[in-house]
C-alpha cells in the first residue's frame, strides 16, 4: 500500500449506499437477495462496522440481524469472510473484509455481499460458512510430531535467517479460506502449500516431510477441495499476499514423497497423520 | 467464607518449583486415561493445555466459542515473548525476569508464581521453536532478540510483528496432532454458560450450541477455564469483538472468587474513536515512542487547526515537560493519565477532542540530515532531506504508519499521528493457588483469565509467556495433584441433579432474554456501559466517581432488562442473542470492578486513585493496608459480594516505590 499517495485534512462527505445481501436461514434453506439502506456513513467507518449498524436498526426493529463472521477486527484472526462485489475480502488487495472502509466506495453505490460460494464451505446462516474442513486438513498432517517437554535448546539448532524468513511468509496464513472462495474449483492448494512449505523449509520439518505432504493432500481431496489450474485467483485474494510459489513447491515435494513412498520399505511409515 | 490458600510450597525461592513438582502426587500411566478433563477455550493458554493434557494420556475435551481453535485472541499479540534465555549476554537471568515482573506488577503478584514463570520460561522458546515457530533470526541462523517496557535487557524473541499468531498457531499445531489422533475430543461454535458443581468440586460445563442453540452438558474430572480477559467490559478496547467473560463470570457465580477485578490495563498509544459507531480500537506500538514526540496545543483554540500549522511555540510537549527524565518513554500508565489529562482541559485534538499528536516530523529531520551527510551531499534540498528521512521512518515503522493510513485515511508522514489510550488487557481474574487452581477444587484457570502472575500492571511481552507457561508447562505438573486425589472412571452422570438444574438455569437466562422484546439493540447498552466504565473505573478513578459508576450500572442493568429487543430465535445461530446474553454478565462484571476499586483504598500500577498519589502524579500505594489480593465471593443475587483477603508475603523481595526516573 502506498502510503504517500495524499495527505489529507479535508474531512470527506458521508455517503449512502445500497446494499444486495444474502440471507439464507440455515443449510438446508433457500436463500435470496435482500436490499438494504445503509445511509450517512462516514467514510471512516469500517464496512463491518457500516453492517452493525445496519444490525442495530434491524434489532430495533425486532427484525433478525444479518449474520456476518468476524472477531479480531484487525486482519488477523481469520474470521471475517464476506464476498464483497464479487471479490473475497472486497475491493483491497492484501487486506481482510474487516479491514475494508467506507472511504472505498462511492456515494449511491450499490454493493453486493455474499457468503463464499465453495462445496467444502457450506453456509450455516446468511453470510457465515462452514470452514472446519481447514481444521481436519491441519488434523491430517500441519504439525510437527513433539511432545511437550521433549524439545532441545532452541538455539541449538541454526537456521538460516532466509530459510526462516521464508517460512514466515508462508506461516502468515490466516486460515480465512479466501483462496478456496476465489478459486473457479474451490481448490484449498495455497492454503495447504503454505502449510506444508512453512515445515519443509524449516529441519525440524524434515523426518515428517513426506508423511505430511501425502496425509494433507490426501485429506484436501477427500474433503471435496478442487485441482489447481494454475490461475492464481487465490494468491490475488488472500488477505496475507500469500505466493502461489508455495503451490510449486508443495507439488515437488508431493511428486518426490510419492516416488519415495513407492520405493521405501514398508515399516517406515510416520506416526503422524490421523 | 471461601478458603484462600495459597498453597504456595516452603523452601527457597528457586527450589519451590522442583521441590513441589516431586512432592505432588502423580497419576499413574495406565490410569490417566482413566480421566477426562474439559478445557474451556483454545488460545495459547487453552491449546498448549489441552495438547500437553493429552500427550500424557488424559482424555481431553476441548470446547471453543470459536469456528476454529485457531481464532482466539492471542492471535493478535503482537511485540514478543519474554524468556529469560540470556542469548544476547547482557546480564539476563531468571532472577531478572522475575524481578522485573514483580517490580513491573507494583508489588502486588504472588513472588512463587512469578519465580515460576521466569523458570519455565525459557523451555516455552525450547518448545516452540521445536514445533516450527519462525521465529526472526540473525543472519548466523540463531535467534534475534529486542527489547521491550519495563526491563534493561533484551529478552524478547518476536515473529515479526505477528508473534502472537505464530505462537497461537504452533499450539494450534500440538492441539491438531492430538485431535487428528483421536486423543483430544473438539467441541467448536459452543458457548460455555454455566460451571456444574458437585459436592463443592467443578465436575462439568453446560454449553450452548451457537449453531443450533441447543444445550449440552460435560461432564469431566476437572475442569480448566482458559477463556481470556473481559476488557470489553468497557465497549471500545484492543480485544476482538467476541472476548467474553461469560465463562468466568458463571463461574464466579457458581462461588469461585473474582481477584482484583480493578486491575486493567489502558495502553497508551491507540488510534483514537472516530465516532460513535466505533467497534473497536487498534494499538499502534509502543516503539513508536522511541521516535515520535507527543504534543498538544498550548491553547485550546488552536485545536481544530491543522497541526502543521500551529507554529512550535504553541505546541505543548507535555511529557518531556512534565517528565524531563523520562519523556516521551514514560511508563504506560503515567503517559495514558498525561494524556487524557491533556483532553480534559480541552486541548484534545481530533473530531472528538480525545487525542494527542505523536509527531515524526522532528525525527524525520533527523533521519534526513543523518543520510544525507551518510551519502556525503553537501546543502541537499530541503525536500531531499524530507525524502530520505522519510524512507527512514518506513524502514523501522512501515508497516504501522500504514495501518495508521489504512484506518484513518491519514498520512503520518505528512501530519502527525493522533493516538489516545485504550482498554486492552485485565490482570485480574478468577482467584487461582499455586497449582492454578481457584477455590473450587477441581477447578482451573489459566492465561489471562486467572489473576495470577502481573500484579496491578503488566509488563509488555509477558502475557504471551504467562498463556503458554500454564498451559505448556505448569497445568500438567500440578493438575495430577488434584486427580490423583479423586477416584478413576468416576466421572459424574450428566444426569445428575446438579447438569439439570446448570441447564435449566442458562435455558432461563436465554429464555428472560428472548422474552423481553423491548426497543433498543444490545449494542446500544453495550455502549453505555463502557461510557459508564471508561468515565468512572477507568484512566483515573475517584471514590465519588465509582460509588456513582456503581449506581448508573445498576440502574442501566434495570433498563436493560426491560428495554432490550432480542430478535429471531433461539433454536438457531443468533448473533444478537450471543451479544445479549454477553452483555448481560458484562453489566455485573462491571460493577463488581467498581466495587472492588472503591475497596482499595490506594493507587498501584494500573488502578489509579486520585485521591492517592504522589506530588508528581505517581502511584501512592499503601503496603500496610492492601498489600494483599482481593478475592471477591458471590453471595446470591442482589446481595453485596464478599471481600475476601490473600495477604501477600514479600520474603524475597523488598517491596519499594516503583520509579522507573
Amino acid at each position: 500500500m502506498a502510503a504517500d499517495t495524499h495527505s489529507t485534512t479535508t474531512p470527506r462527505k458521508n455517503i449512502s449506499v445500497t446494499l444486495q445481501i444474502w440471507r439464507q436461514a440455515a443449510a438446508d434453506k433457500p436463500g435470496h437477495f435482500v436490499e438494504y439502506k445503509a445511509t450517512n456513513c462516514n467514510p471512516n467507518m469500517s464496512f463491518l462496522e457500516m453492517l452493525d449498524v445496519v444490525n442495530d436498526d434491524l434489532e430495533k426493529r425486532g427484525e433478525d440481524p444479518i449474520a456476518f463472521a468476524h472477531d479480531c477486527r484487525e486482519g488477523i484472526c481469520g474470521t471475517c469472510s464476506l464476498v464483497i462485489d464479487g471479490k473475497p475480502h472486497g475491493p483491497h488487495e492484501g487486506i481482510a473484509s474487516c479491514q475494508t472502509y467506507m472511504r472505498s466506495f462511492e456515494d449511491g453505490a450499490v454493493i453486493t455481499v455474499e457468503p463464499y460460494r465453495a462445496k467444502p464451505f457450506p453456509v450455516i446462516k446468511d453470510l457465515i460458512t462452514d470452514r472446519s474442513a481447514f481444521d481436519k486438513i491441519q488434523q491430517a498432517g500441519g504439525f510437527i510430531s513433539i511432545r511437550t517437554g521433549a524439545a532441545q535448546d532452541a538455539n541449538a539448532l541454526p537456521i538460516p535467517k532466509q530459510d526462516a524468513d521464508l517460512a514466515m511468509d508462508a506461516a502468515a496464513c490466516i486460515g480465512c479460506g479466501a483462496c478456496v472462495a476465489a478459486c473457479k474449483n474451490a481448490a484449498a492448494m495455497l492454503f495447504v502449500s503454505a502449510k506444508v512449505s512453512q515445515f519443509a523449509l524449516l529441519p525440524q520439518g524434515q523426518p515428517e516431510r513426506d508423511t505430511r505432504v501425502l496425509n494433507m493432500v490426501a485429506k484436501m481431496d477427500e474433503l471435496g477441495f478442487g485441482n489447481c489450474t494454475n490461475q492464481y485467483e487465490c494468491s490475488a485474494a488472500c488477505p496475507k499476499l500469500i505466493s502461489h510459489d508455495f503451490i510449486g513447491r508443495m507439488n515437488r515435494d508431493y511428486i518426490a514423497a510419492t516416488f519415495r513412498a513407492a520405493c521405501k520399505d514398508k515399516p517406515a511409515a510416520s506416526t503422524g497423520g490421523a | 467464607m471461601a478458603t484462600l490458600n495459597s498453597n504456595v510450597p516452603p523452601g527457597p525461592l528457586a527450589e519451590k518449583w522442583s521441590n513441589h513438582k516431586f512432592n505432588n502426587k502423580l497419576v499413574n500411566p495406565a490410569n490417566k486415561r482413566k480421566y477426562e478433563v474439559i478445557v474451556v477455550g483454545a488460545g495459547l493458554a487453552g491449546a498448549s493445555a489441552a495438547a500437553s493434557l493429552s500427550e500424557l494420556g488424559y482424555r481431553v475435551k476441548c470446547i471453543v466459542f470459536h469456528d476454529s481453535p485457531r481464532r482466539a485472541h492471542s492471535i493478535a499479540a503482537q511485540g514478543g515473548i519474554n524468556a529469560a534465555k540470556n542469548y544476547q549476554n547482557d546480564g539476563d537471568s531468571v532472577y531478572r525476569l522475575f524481578y522485573d515482573t514483580i517490580k513491573g506488577g507494583d508489588y502486588r503478584a504472588r513472588e512463587a508464581n512469578v519465580h515460576r514463570l521466569a523458570e519455565v520460561s525459557a523451555n516455552i522458546i525450547d518448545q516452540c521453536v521445536a514445533q516450527g515457530v519462525p521465529f526472526a533470526r540473525e543472519y548466523g541462523g540463531l535467534l534475534a532478540n529486542r527489547s521491550f517496557g519495563g526491563a534493561q535487557v533484551s529478552r524478547t524473541f518476536y515473529a515479526r510483528g505477528q508473534t502472537g499468531q505464530q505462537l497461537l498457531l504452533g499450539a494450534y499445531s500440538a492441539l491438531s496432532k492430538q485431535v487428528g489422533a483421536g486423543a483430544v475430543e473438539l467441541v467448536t461454535q459452543h458457548e460455555m454458560v454455566d460451571l456444574v458443581v458437585i459436592d463443592g468440586h467443578a465436575k462439568g460445563v453446560i454449553t450452548r450450541d451457537l449453531v443450533t442453540g441447543e444445550f449440552h452438558r460435560h461432564s469431566g474430572d476437572a475442569v480448566v477455564l482458559a477463556t481470556g480477559g473481559y476488557g470489553n467490559v468497557f465497549n471500545l478496547s484492543t480485544y476482538a469483538r467476541g472476548s467474553n467473560a461469560t465463562a468466568i463470570w458463571r463461574a464466579y457465580k457458581r462461588g469461585a472468587c473474582f481477584a482484583n477485578p480493578c486491575y486493567t490495563q489502558i495502553h497508551p498509544t491507540c488510534i483514537p474513536v472516530s465516532g460513535d459507531y466505533q467497534s473497536k480500537l487498534t494499538l499502534m506500538s509502543e516503539s513508536l515512542r522511541n521516535d515520535g514526540r507527543i504534543w498538544v496545543p498550548k491553547n485550546a483554540s488552536d485545536c481544530k487547526k491543522n497541526p502543521n500549522d500551529i507554529p512550535e511555540e504553541d505546541r505543548d510537549y507535555y511529557l518531556e515537560r512534565i517528565y524531563p527524565s523520562f519523556g516521551n518513554l514514560a511508563p504506560r500508565d503515567v503517559s495514558s493519565r498525561a494524556a487524557m489529562r491533556m483532553c480534559d482541559e480541552g486541548r484534545g485534538v481530533g473530531e472528538s477532542g480525545l487525542g494527542v499528536y505523536l509527531d515524526f516530523a522532528d525525527a524525520i529531520q533527523r533521519y534526513g540530515h543523518q543520510a544525507a551527510a551518510r551519502a556525503n551531499l553537501t546543502n541537499p534540498p530541503a525536500e531531499q532531506i524530507l525524502a530520505l528521512g522519510e524512507a527512514a521512518v518506513r524502514e523501522r515503522y512501515g508497516n504501522l504508519f500504514d495501518i495508521y493510513k489504512e484506518i484513518t485515511d491519514e498520512d503520518a508522514y505528512k501530519q502527525p499521528m493522533r493516538i489516545y489510550p485504550a482498554v486492552h488487557y485485565t490482570m485480574g481474574g478468577l482467584w487461582v493457588d499455586y497449582n492454578l487452581m481457584s477455590n473450587l477444587p477441581g477447578l482451573f484457570v489459566l492465561g489471562e483469565a486467572n489473576f495470577s502472575d502481573h500484579g496491578a500492571n503488566r509488563l509488555g511481552a509477558s502475557a504471551l509467556m504467562q498463556g503458554l507457561s500454564d498451559g505448556y508447562f505448569v497445568l500438567p505438573n500440578t493438575i495430577n495433584g488434584y486427580l490423583a486425589g479423586q477416584k478413576p472412571n468416576n466421572k459424574p452422570s450428566t444426569d445428575a441433579p446438579e447438569f439439570v438444574e446448570a441447564e435449566e438455569r442458562s435455558a432461563d437466562v436465554v429464555r428472560r432474554l428472548m422474552s423481553v422484546k423491548g426497543k433498543e439493540p444490545v449494542n446500544h447498552y453495550h455502549k453505555r456501559l463502557g461510557l459508564i466504565m471508561w468515565k468512572r473505573c477507568g484512566m483515573a478513578r475517584t471514590r465519588e466517581g465509582l460509588q456513582k459508576g456503581i449506581e448508573e450500572i445498576q440502574a442501566l442493568r434495570e433498563e436493560f432488562w426491560a428495554g432490550v429487543n432480542v430478535p429471531g430465535s433461539a433454536e438457531n445461530m443468533n448473533q444478537a442473542l450471543e451479544r445479549a446474553n454477553r452483555v448481560a454478565d458484562f453489566m455485573e462484571l462491571g460493577e463488581l470492578m467498581c466495587r472492588d476499586a472503591l475497596a482499595r483504598e490506594e493507587s498501584c500500577g494500573g488502578h489509579f486513585r486520585e485521591e492517592y498519589q504522589y506530588p508528581d502524579g505517581e502511584c501512592l500505594r499503601d503496603d500496610e493496608k492492601f498489600a494483599h489480593v482481593a478475592a471477591w465471593e458471590y453471595q446470591g443475587e442482589g446481595v453485596e459480594p464478599l471481600r475476601n483477603v490473600e495477604p501477600l508475603d514479600y520474603e524475597f523481595v523488598k517491596m519499594s516505590m516503583r520509579s522507573y526516573k
